[in-house]
């Protein structure tokens, strides 16, 4: 392991926790100063997570950047941070997309602004713990904090059913946990030790990998979330604020995503390889069921909503392929379908954000998430229109954009494990287009479609902002993945080693 | 030697670069120089290209631009691959995109008034379509340049999102904005297939990269997969059959064919461009590019004979019933694709891809006449309200009769050459379908005949029918319209006479298209004639010029002789012409049961399975308990929910903090 000479890991938790509780006890009275002090603190993160890309060694599977130090000594639980291929371009989107939330909100919240920041900045320092944490309790802490700043962002600026929203979410995604921690608690007799790494590589009796398969799969299949436990999140999106869509869909969906490749994989693979099945089934289900849910969608939020979920079943179909792909084709293409699902993960990132934040601002103007209430937006928002179009081909999967490449690499890896794979995965071409541009064409093409329409002023230079960056990050991911990809395999490689041994 | 390759596919995309992002600042005449000089640097230099491959001078090249990346040891990426039958589709390519981009100039001079006065999105709408057209001979250039799928997929997605973009360019119309998302999703469903095609190629022969594939599939021909069960089906068959409804998509091949008449609603320019000349062919040249490994395949190939044929036939059929000149066109391109897959069905692949290229200069030309029709008629399209306007506009009749007697086949027209090569080779062959694709061939002269000598006619002979308004104004277009006019006639005409012997029957293009010995049939047509002269002499004793004629005299006998008999004709049969005016109910097929069916799926998923079985049995039956016992709980903290919140996780952190930080 790679022992880091400065806690840079810590800094990128503790500093906007720490600024972001500041910010919140500047009280909302004081709105301009903290908005200069949220977004510094936002950038700073940022850059410094930054670090991480320019230290990191490529060429390596093992964890970097580590800290490591007691916590509960009579528990043998640890402070251990540590990021590898996997964890580290989450860590970065993490940072990446706080920023955008935060230039998003400069000046548009008017109730309790200082507070919204606040919790926007708890929540990135609370991620970023998720994907550096080593240990299984640590991991288990930030999982559950995650919860209070998403649950107050949509319970306080949330919109007119928020209770009913945030009581599903809460209920859904702390059922799910529960068990989990059971399932660690179990891990740690058998281990001997909390570390996430012991944990891999233990020879488990079947029946109890099942059980753990199975307590994990209900906490990560909710965040990600899977059919069918899926129906909070078009709520939750609905209720929540621009910014707290933007979060849920680029970072809080990720961390079940993780879950699967840090926990369900490589702790009980014997139990992966046997239900791999029921993945790959949920998954097909994702992409097609919630394909066809999301094109008769009236609501941009929720059609934006179901599309995620479809998305995200290329992750999980990515993952759990594996054991076929390599029983047919061999490793290769077990490491396109990994990285698929990893390359999945951050491109939506992007992609969903960047479709949140454009209904966001429709939604900031007309005061209607209503499809039928747009036609022709096109002729008044030209520059956003280029924008938005933009995003609908990424999330259409157009090559050349950021959501081209994980598609196309699991559809490849999924012909090896099976036709019918690769032929339902592949139905998404023709259904992420048809739900995706049947909407771009009533909101954005067509005539003016009412006077509030026809009174539309373009996107400002913060808007514009925001929606640019994005534009870049998802063009560049399209055009040239390879860097992410080379930070990524070593220690995909070393995943899938793990887990054929033992399956 | 890398870097002229470069310039010829950055020089287009440069100049859309400049006239999409700053069209404001230069303006007008900035945007179309920019693009235009742009796409000529392509053209000269393909042209120079293309000859230094035909003298020698210049070997093909094959190389790697850059790795887009590597993911489990496979590498995928962008890299060029230029042999003859690459430098022939750059200059086709790029000379009529040139042609297009000069014609655009006059057409779209009023442009403005195609825009409601509150749209901001019509003020650089100008600037916005040269930006396009240059963005499409980049993807168009990367895609007939590629040596791997993964190009070859990227830039066949990019030449349909470019079309999209273009079909909806007048985007206050609903009918264009339906027919841009129609002609999206229908050739969606044919990139469905490709993909799998892509995958299968992976899969079974290792590699994306053209070469390799091809001599991996050379190496195992008689690899078979399991598809349904045990059955065991070969690989080449599936590959080559997916991949070629990629190809059915784009170059609009029925079934599937149903957006192209729709991208019609594009302005005339791009319907030239895209949907006649360069992009509706690249199924044509994926094909013939493909060759090393449709030829391993009889059954594949059969599919695509079959398909092909009947496209060609019942197609041109529809153009008869058409009254909107542009539909008219575009159903005889549609029609001529087919000819184009027939020859690649019957192993004729030079014919195939010969046929393409002469048609690219005359239905390029067919269309930029019709947009000059167009123009003078004040945007008009219906036939019925023109007539006699041969008159007013010389120029543009004389060009487009002579893009008619080359798509009708007149002997030493280059469209006599390709298409007659094509029915020679089908007759030739001797796969199964072949007896079916020589009748549709046949027939399909007559038809083509028809309705383009029906066009004609309608157009420019007869009583001049449009109101009194239009006749005043009628004049022939400017320069910027008819020199391109002009310029493809010439090709339209001479090309043929030049270079059949060598691309048709000769092995011009060497080893980018492979044929098998025994399925050669253009070997045995090159046997029995040693010159162009004797093909011309050939043409005058042979079925398709006698059926062609006969097209010419009853398209003047109703429409010149006795313009009373269509009517008339029409309600005689009553029933056929409903069945052609209904386009074979394809549109109705596609609408309701495909369409409809996914639209009654989402709706029952939505609404039954996820709102009413999940959502309302499973979790708000779970939730109303828990409700119940929450509302107790709430009545004592309303209000401070968050603060409770906050100072647990607060404090939670700042133990945690203590711990690791404060007390070692």
């Amino acid at each position: 392991m790679l022992e880091s000479s400065w806690p840079l890991l810590s800094l990128l938790i503790w500093m906007p926790i720490l600024g972001g509780a500041l910010v919140l006890l500047l009280g909302d009275e004081r709105e301009s100063q903290g908005r200069v002090l949220a977004m510094v603190i936002g950038l700073a993160t940022f850059l410094f997570s930054l670090l991480l890309i320019t230290g990191f060694q490529p060429g390596t599977a093992d964890m970097q950047f580590v800290e490591l130090r007691p916590w509960v000594e009579a528990l043998g639980v640890n402070y251990h941070l540590g990021v590898d291929g996997i964890s580290m371009p989450l860590i970065v989107l993490t940072t990446f997309s706080t920023v955008l939330v935060l230039i998003a909100a400069w000046g548009r919240i008017a109730y309790k602004p200082n507070l919204y920041l606040g919790c926007f900045l708890i929540m990135g320092g609370i991620v970023v713990g998720v994907f550096s944490a080593l240990d299984a309790i640590l991991f288990y802490v930030f999982w559950e904090a995650v919860l209070v700043p998403m649950f107050l962002i949509i319970g306080i600026w949330g919109g007119q059913n928020r209770i009913y929203a945030t009581i599903k979410f809460f209920l859904y995604t702390f059922v799910g946990s529960v068990l989990m921690l059971v399932a660690l608690i179990y891990l740690q007799f058998q281990a001997g030790s909390f570390a996430i790494l012991d944990m891999y590589g233990l020879d488990l009796p079947m029946s109890a990998q099942i059980w753990i398969f199975i307590a994990f799969l209900l906490a990560f299949a909710i965040k990600v979330p899977m059919w069918p436990v899926h129906t909070w999140l078009p709520d939750a999106h609905v209720q929540a604020p621009t910014g707290g869509s933007v979060i849920l869909a680029a970072i809080m969906l990720k961390i079940g995503g993780y879950g699967f490749v840090r926990f369900s994989l490589p702790v009980v693979p014997g139990a992966s390889l046997e239900l791999d099945w029921l993945m790959i089934l949920l998954s097909l289900v994702a992409v097609v069921y919630i394909g066809l849910v999301a094109m008769m969608q009236e609501d941009m939020k929720k059609l934006i909503a179901y599309s995620s979920i479809a998305h995200m079943g290329f992750v999980t179909l990515g993952f759990f392929i594996v054991f076929q792909v390599v029983v047919n084709a061999g490793e290769s293409g077990a490491l396109l379908a990994l990285g698929g699902g990893m390359v999945q993960m951050i491109s939506h990132g992007f992609i969903s954000a960047a479709m949140f934040l454009c209904v966001g601002v429709l939604y900031d103007r007309m005061h209607t998430r209503m499809i039928s209430e747009y036609g022709g937006v096109a002729h008044r928002m030209p520059v956003f229109a280029g924008l938005f179009v933009l995003f609908a081909m990424a999330n259409a999967g157009l090559p050349g954009t950021s959501g081209f490449v994980g598609e196309f690499m699991v559809i490849l890896a999924a012909f090896q494990a099976s036709f019918w794979y690769a032929f339902f995965a592949g139905l998404t071409l023709i259904l992420g287009a048809a739900y995706t541009l049947w909407m771009v064409k009533r909101v954005m093409y067509g005539p003016v479609a009412n006077e509030k329409v026809g009174a539309l002023t373009d996107v400002d230079g913060r808007e514009k902002l925001v929606l640019a960056l994005l534009a870049i990050a998802v063009l560049w991911l399209g055009l040239w993945p390879a860097p992410l990809i080379e930070i990524m395999e070593p220690s995909l490689e070393q995943l899938l080693q793990l887990v054929m041994a033992q399956a | 030697m890398e870097n002229i390759y470069l310039i010829i596919v950055l020089a287009p995309l440069i100049g859309a670069i400049i006239a999409g992002f700053f069209g404001s600042t230069i303006g007008r005449a900035g945007a179309h120089w920019v693009t235009s000089v742009g796409v000529g640097i392509s053209f000269l230099l393909s042209f120079h290209v293309l000859i230094g491959l035909i003298s020698g001078d210049r070997q093909p090249f094959e190389g790697t631009v850059y790795n887009w990346m590597v993911a489990g040891g496979l590498q995928f990426e962008v890299g060029f691959l230029v042999d003859r039958l690459t430098a022939m589709m750059m200059v086709v390519v790029t000379f009529v995109s040139l042609m297009v981009h000069i014609y655009t100039i006059g057409y779209m001079a009023d442009e403005e008034h195609n825009w409601p006065k509150e749209s901001l999105a019509g003020v650089n709408a100008y600037q916005r379509f040269f930006s396009y057209i240059a963005l499409f001979t980049f993807a168009m250039l990367m895609l007939v340049m590629a040596n791997n799928f993964l190009q070859l997929f990227f830039a066949w997605e990019a030449v349909g999102l470019v079309s999209y973009l273009l079909i909806g360019f007048w985007m206050n119309r609903p009918t264009a904005v339906f027919a841009n998302l129609k002609a999206f999703l229908v050739n969606r469903v044919g990139d469905f297939g490709f993909l799998l095609g892509i995958a299968a190629v992976l899969m079974y022969y290792g590699s994306l990269n053209y070469g390799e594939v091809f001599t991996a599939a050379a190496a195992n021909p008689n690899l078979t997969m399991n598809i349904f069960g045990a059955a065991e089906w070969q690989v080449a068959t599936v590959a080559a059959i997916l991949l070629f409804i990629g190809a059915m998509g784009k170059s609009a091949q029925a079934p599937l064919h149903v957006w192209l008449p729709d991208s019609m609603e594009g302005p005339t320019p791009i319907s030239a461009l895209i949907h006649a000349a360069t992009m509706v062919t690249a199924g044509i040249f994926l094909v013939a590019r493909m060759s090393p490994i449709y030829e391993l395949s009889d059954v594949a190939l059969s599919f695509v004979l079959v398909i092909g044929a009947f496209t060609a036939l019942f197609m041109g059929l529809i153009g008869l019933v058409q009254n909107d000149i542009k539909r008219v066109v575009a159903y005889s391109t549609l029609s001529q694709l087919g000819y184009m897959v027939v020859a690649l069905g019957a192993s004729a692949y030079a014919a195939g891809v010969y046929h393409l290229m002469t048609h690219a200069f005359f239905k390029a030309l067919l269309f930029l006449g019709a947009g000059s029709v167009i123009i003078a008629m004040h945007h008009k399209q219906d036939m019925r309200e023109m007539g006699g306007l041969k008159k007013y506009m010389p120029v543009t009749y004389w060009t487009m009769l002579l893009g008619t007697l080359a798509l009708i086949g007149f002997p030493a027209f280059s469209g006599y050459f390709s298409k007659d090569g094509i029915i020679l080779a089908v007759a030739e062959s001797q796969r199964v379908g072949a007896t079916f694709a020589y009748v549709c061939v046949l027939a399909g002269v007559f038809v083509t005949a028809l309705y383009s000598f029906r066009l004609l006619f309608l157009v420019f002979h007869g009583k001049e029918r449009m109101d009194h308004h239009t006749r005043e104004h009628l004049h022939e277009s400017p320069l910027v319209v008819t020199v391109p006019l002009v310029l493809l006639a010439i090709p339209s005409v001479l090309i043929g006479l030049i270079t059949v012997m060598p691309m048709m029957l000769g092995d011009w293009f060497g080893d980018a298209i492979r044929v098998l010995p025994a399925n050669d049939v253009l070997a045995s047509v090159a046997a029995s004639y040693d010159s162009a002269w004797a093909l011309v002499l050939h043409g005058f004793v042979a079925a398709p010029l006698y059926l062609a004629a006969a097209g010419f005299a009853t398209a003047w006998y109703l429409y010149i002789k006795r313009p009373d008999l269509p009517g008339r004709l029409q309600q005689r049969f009553s029933l056929v012409h409903r069945v052609l005016e209904k386009k074979y109910w394809f549109d109705e097929l596609h609408l309701n049961v495909f369409a409809g069916a996914g639209r009654g799926m989402g709706r029952f998923f939505w609404k039954v399975t996820d709102a009413g079985l999940i959502d309302g049995v499973l979790v708000n039956g779970t939730a109303r308990t828990i409700g119940r016992v929450a509302a107790a709980l709430r009545r004592s903290q309303t209000g401070f929910l968050y603060h409770y919140a906050f100072v647990m996780i607060i404090g939670l952190l700042v133990m945690l903090t203590w711990f690791v930080f404060g007390a070692r």
